[in-house]
């Protein structure tokens, strides 16, 4: 079974400087790492292939040419190879122009029965790429799973997160799954891994090795544009109300009332 | 300092510190409270394919030396020195079948260490025999295809948690100790026991027992080497092994410098941090100065012994002696610069000056590892 498992690299920290002029991250001298949310998508994918006792699972990423760098990390986690997309065409994609590239990256790599990445990336924070993917290649999506319980090439059965609890959700393969810290503890990289990390060809494709129509990637392909991008305030203490319940429900409605009437 | 590592060497090096930061210091205060065993950092290793980095290729391993046992047992006594051992002593067990073992022996033994999946342990020690390996009363008797084991092993490390012993006995009392073998013996024998688990001052998760030889028959193609060669295979497993021990020393002493740095800037006296106080600067300057010469005295006896020379009971004394003195003092000292703070069990520091103890008393005290470096100078210049 081919698991494709989709990563980002992101910087290290999370106190990124944002350049006013460009409202994009200033990623200059920050140290790279994979997004920490792909990593529980990693030990997943070596879960699954330990579980079935085979399979072939393949780290996919789009990004500038260091994010080999990422994907050279994921092959030493256990990954048996890795492709990056890389194309200065891709470059100014939103969600939905990555999402477009990746799934045909996907269809190209074939075959694939499982896609997993973590629910989001945590520098961009937007969720959407993982379901985007599911929707260009028009097969189902569960996101935020926490637990896999039964996989294999037909069918899946897991459990997605909610506030409350979880859902036991069944669903057909081939399927995309986007994954929560909750579900596994990230194993670290081996020594053979690594070596063989360092030695693995990582093959770059272009927009043109993907046969990508070119009104669909890149800045040209993106319905969104980010306007601006800014830290918002911290969030401001609550205030709780004390007292006996008669006298604090009515003080309550009286700020409702406040803050509807004005 | 930079020792020009290969790629390989400094992959382990990264490897071994990553284990250390994030799985095996996170748990180690626990460990040393309880006492207990880390078995789940054990499996952590052999994920992590640490364990055959000083076994040969075409055993499983990946086929460095005592360089690379040295930088791996470094790292990952900077976790926790106690933990690192289920690793070393593993190590020191798997010496003399490195060494000594025959085609079969490493063929049936060595690609469950390499892999992780088993233990090793090193049982020469006895109540009374340690450095005096003449004194062993442990006795391996040949009857048929079998040699018969009695006796009891004292403070062996790993004992009870490893499946592979390497074994020194008496085949013939009378030669003294040119009488003594060395055998293989599988943990479950039958005949072989353990006795309770000691309870040390530091080194505390690290497993130490005896090991009870009760006619314990074991095939006679355990024997490593030939009848009467135990004290050699002893000596030169020792020789092989001691950098390691140097080397879990120079980790405990690397940690106490970093505690110790880093703690000289966070406490504050007199309006400022004590970093900024003259005699700590001195402290701390001292301590850097030998745990770098340590290191570096590891580094190099390390290379010599993997390049086959031949002398090498010399330098691996030196490495042991020096780093461990080194451990002891430095981790001494970084409780010193903690001051009260540093007494208490709150803090790190205190674990580090009872787990660097050990270093200058077993695989042979600094006193014995004196007397060999001084015979050795003398037997030189004879020469």
């Amino acid at each position: 079974m081919k698991i494709i498992v989709l990563i980002k690299q992101v910087p290290a920290t999370t106190d990124v400087k944002i350049d006013p002029e460009t409202n994009t991250l200033k990623r200059e001298g920050v140290e790279a790492v994979i997004n920490p949310f792909d990593m529980y998508a990693i030990e997943e994918a070596l879960r699954i292939r330990e579980r079935l006792g085979e399979g072939e699972i393949v780290a996919l990423s789009m990004g500038p040419p260091q994010a080999e760098q990422a994907l050279r990390e994921a092959i030493s986690m256990g990954c048996d190879r890795a492709v990056l997309l890389s194309d200065r065409k891709f470059a100014g994609s939103d969600t939905w122009a990555t999402s477009y590239t990746l799934a045909r990256a996907i269809r190209k790599i074939g075959d694939c029965r499982v896609i997993l990445c973590g629910k989001q990336a945590s520098d961009g924070d937007t969720a959407q790429v993982g379901p985007g993917v599911s929707t260009h290649l028009d097969i189902p999506q569960v996101t935020y799973v926490k637990k896999i319980e039964k996989i294999d090439a037909a069918s899946a059965t897991v459990e997605r997160m909610t506030e409350e609890g979880y859902d036991i959700i069944e669903t057909p393969v081939p399927v995309v799954l986007t994954v929560v810290k909750e579900i596994n503890e990230p194993r670290l990289p081996s020594l053979k891994g690594k070596m063989r990390a360092r030695k693995a060809g990582i093959p770059v494709w272009t927009a043109e090795d993907l046969g990508c129509d070119e009104g669909k990637i890149g800045l040209d392909g993106s319905p969104t544009r980010v306007v601006k991008v800014f830290t918002p305030p911290p969030r401001e203490g609550g205030r709780v109300l004390e007292g006996e319940p008669e006298e604090t429900s009515k003080e309550l409605a009286g700020l409702i009332k406040d803050i509807i009437i004005g | 300092m930079d020792y020009l590592l290969t790629e390989e060497q400094q992959m382990i090096k990264d490897l071994c510190r990553q284990i250390a930061e994030e799985k095996i210091k996170p748990v180690a205060a626990e460990y040393d409270e309880s006492g207990e065993f880390a078995w789940d950092i054990m499996k952590v290793f052999a994920e992590s394919d640490i364990c055959g980095i000083y076994i040969p290729e075409e055993y499983g391993g990946m086929g460095g030396g005592v360089l690379e046992l040295a930088i791996a047992t470094e790292e990952l006594s900077w976790g926790c020195g106690g933990i690192s051992l289920g690793f070393a002593a593993t190590g020191l067990g798997t010496f003399p079948i490195i060494l000594y073992g025959n085609e079969e022996q490493k063929a049936k033994y060595l690609p469950d260490i390499a892999s992780g999946k088993k233990l090793a342990a090193f049982a020469l020690t006895e109540a009374e025999a340690g450095s005096d390996a003449g004194g062993i009363k442990t006795t391996a008797k040949k009857e048929g295809d079998h040699y018969v084991l009695n006796g009891t092993k004292q403070w062996i490390t790993n004992a009870g948690e490893a499946e592979i012993y390497t074994v020194v006995a008496m085949t013939d009392r009378a030669r003294g100790a040119r009488g003594a073998s060395t055998f293989i013996v599988e943990k479950d024998t039958p005949g072989v026991s353990f006795g309770k688990k000691e309870n040390k001052m530091g080194i505390r998760s690290s497993a130490t027992r005896e090991v009870i030889f009760d006619n314990c028959r074991i095939p006679k193609e355990n024997i490593l080497g030939r009848e009467g060669l135990g004290f050699i295979v002893a000596m030169k497993t020792f020789d092989h092994s001691r950098p390691g021990v140097a080397a879990q020393a120079v980790g405990i002493a690397q940690r106490a410098l970093d505690e110790a740095v880093k703690y000289s800037h966070e406490r504050k006296q007199f309006g400022h941090s004590i970093s900024s106080f003259q005699g700590v600067q001195f402290m701390l300057a001292d301590m850097a100065m030998q745990v770098e010469a340590s290191r570096a005295l590891i580094y190099s006896a390390a290379k010599m012994i993997d390049s086959g020379a031949k002398n090498i009971a010399k330098v691996s004394a030196m490495c042991k002696t020096f780093a461990s003195d080194t451990a002891m003092k430095v981790t001494t000292d970084a409780v010193q610069v903690f001051g009260g703070y540093g007494y208490m069990k709150e803090y790190p520091v205190e674990k580090l000056m009872r787990d660097a103890k050990i270093t200058q008393i077993y695989e042979g005290t600094n006193q014995i590892q004196r007397g060999a470096i001084a015979s050795s100078l003398i037997k030189e210049s004879l020469a």
